[in-house]
């Protein structure tokens, strides 16, 4: 049953803030579609490995050498918030 | 010659013998978007220096250099795949002001073979979508009935491409996104098999799911672009070592005695009457043109949509967890950072950033990963999906290529289905199985609605089997009845 309490702990897990409005559409909608995910409950699946990627993977190896492509100033351009080459946040301890 | 109409080779040839300048080409196509594109809204920005890029192909066949297989072309790039100092928003608020500094391996690959990249093309929030109506920049039209939906997520490269503002597109497909959309825009759209197209530099929806393919005008131009973007990358794990083949060389609409394989379980009904007949006709075509008709079984493809919106969900909630406010994207205001909890920080970014049907898809790949749930569900849905490829390949034991609809009816109307995601959901029928077990499909168009919308067929062939696929393909589109049909807003 994905009643408000169970919305409100997906969304903490998923780390995302949503409305009270958005709750009561996700837990009408969540509810009916997850009730479709069930039509898979019943298939005998014993023994079965579950597929992680549909082709074979084929295993390569690349020379293990340091090279730098990027400038750091490149790598932090995009940041909302930054310090120099850092990015800020808000304090975590 | 026809610029807005013609192939890839005939304006790569063109600028490479300089009967035009790739620059001439970049300016007569950059006057249609401006015309033509305000109606669509296909485009989400513009290459600034896309005169200059293509003045560079030309002053390099100037110098006597070799400028590749699509020297001049100009390509519409969607907006998943990463453009080095062009904007790369995923169509999400979250990433509205991202600016990559690399290519996608192929983008890299696209401009060393001479295409003029001219802008980036709307599509569905992180590629959920089967209508392009999710798109924090709005939703695309359809060129052929600009009060219905392109389909999705690739809908900006269906109607750009279908509008020819551009002579060819790039699109993505984790579930069906580039095949549906090309189906209701009337063009051709390739997902290769997983594997054949790197994904480095691609924004990840569905890892084990995603391919880039052509989203083209005709299958000789999907052939051709997709030998340009496949092949091995060392950047990406999944990327095949496989040799890829000259597809274009090789096309041949020769198909006697090829066996194809209709799904029985797919013939229960359920089409819209249009789409059925155009099915049937391929089929009746085909077996007049010499191919064999052969009834496959593939039980579990009734499963299909609840396997991978169980797979797509989970994987999508792990990939978008990189979207935290910190090291790009959209950040939440705050007035201090002092005092603000950490999760606080990012439920809110993520929050306000990420749009409906994005959120509930992250809240449904939470839960099915979920402790308690994660066997039930993700576990579950990875052997069943096992079952459903193993029933594929033996299908292709007693078939060369499958041949299918690709959306129950053709193009719906823009807010028809918006309000009803299982609904929507349901439209992928057709398309999930493919990326479920990786195999190489395609949409090529062959009939029409008696509204005048387009219909599309799928081809599908085993892994790598691409030339069977195009060559098929290449056949329907040699006597397709709806050959030469242009959209209205053109």
């Amino acid at each position: 049953m994905i009643d408000k309490k169970a919305i409100e702990h997906i969304a903490k897990l998923a780390r995302l803030q949503i409305t009270d409005a958005e709750a009561a559409e996700f837990s009408a909608q969540m509810e009916k579609i997850l009730q479709n995910f069930k039509k898979i409950e019943n298939i005998n699946t014993q023994g079965v490995e579950p597929m992680v990627t549909p082709t074979e993977i084929e295993s390569f190896w690349r020379e293990d050498q340091v090279v730098q492509n990027y400038k750091p100033e490149d790598m932090v351009a995009n940041a909302p918030d930054r310090a120099g080459n850092l990015f800020k946040v808000p304090p975590v301890v | 010659m026809d610029l807005t109409f013609a192939s890839l080779s005939e304006i790569s040839e063109a600028v490479k013998s300089k009967k035009v300048s790739a620059k001439e080409v970049a300016a007569h196509f950059q006057k249609r978007i401006e015309s033509l594109d305000p109606k669509l809204n296909a485009f989400t920005s513009h290459n600034p220096n896309a005169l200059e890029d293509a003045e560079s192909t030309d002053s390099r066949i100037a110098k006597g250099e070799d400028v590749g297989l699509l020297a001049g072309v100009p390509f519409g790039i969607k907006e998943m795949l990463c453009t080095k100092d062009l904007k790369t928003t995923a169509g999400s608020k979250i990433l509205s002001n991202f600016v990559p500094p690399y290519d996608s391996t192929v983008v890299a690959r696209l401009k060393k073979q001479g295409v003029t990249v001219m802008g980036k093309l709307n599509q569905d929030e992180f590629a959920m979508g089967s209508s392009n109506e999710t798109s924090f920049f709005g939703a695309v039209k359809n060129p052929w009935d600009v009060n219905r939906v392109p389909g999705g997520s690739s809908g900006g490269s269906a109607a750009a491409q279908a509008a020819r503002l551009v002579a060819g597109t790039i699109g993505t497909d984790t579930g069906g996104s580039i095949r549906q959309p090309a189906s209701f825009c009337g063009i051709v759209g390739v997902k290769p098999t997983y594997g054949r197209v790197s994904r480095y530099g691609i924004i990840a929806f569905a890892s084990s799911l995603d391919q880039a393919g052509p989203m083209v005008s005709s299958v000789k131009d999907a052939a051709l672009t997709m030998e340009v973007i496949s092949g091995h990358d060392p950047m990406d794990s999944t990327s095949s070592q496989k040799l890829v083949p000259a597809w274009s060389q090789k096309l041949s609409t020769d198909v006697k005695g090829v066996k194809i394989g209709v799904i029985k379980e797919y013939m229960k009904g359920g089409l819209d009457a249009d789409t059925e007949k155009t099915f049937s006709e391929s089929l009746n075509t085909l077996k007049s043109m010499g191919a064999e008709i052969v009834e496959v079984s593939v039980s579990m493809s009734e499963f299909a949509v609840p396997i991978y919106y169980l797979i797509a969900t989970s994987e999508a909630s792990s990939n978008l967890a990189r979207y935290d406010g910190v090291r790009y994207g959209y950040r939440a205001e705050f007035s201090s950072l002092a005092g603000v909890e950490l999760e606080d920080f990012y439920a809110k970014t993520r929050g306000e950033g990420f749009g409906q049907e994005v959120k509930r898809r992250i809240m449904l790949g939470t839960y099915c990963l979920s402790s308690g749930y994660y066997d039930a569900y993700y576990t579950k849905a990875g052997q069943v999906r096992r079952m459903l490829t193993e029933q594929y390949l033996a299908a292709f034991k007693k078939c060369d290529v499958i041949l299918s609809p690709v959306t129950t009816s053709p193009a719906f109307k823009i807010g028809e289905l918006v309000s009803d995601p299982l609904a929507m959901y349901m439209n992928d029928i057709f398309t999930t199985s493919t990326n479920l077990a990786g195999l190489p499909g395609m949409s090529v168009p062959f009939g029409a609605s008696h509204a005048g919308l387009p219909i599309g067929v799928q081809v599908t062939a085993n892994h790598f089997d691409e030339q069977r696929m195009l060559n098929v393909a290449a056949a329907l589109e040699s006597v397709s009845p709806v050959k030469g049909r242009k959209p209205h807003v053109i």
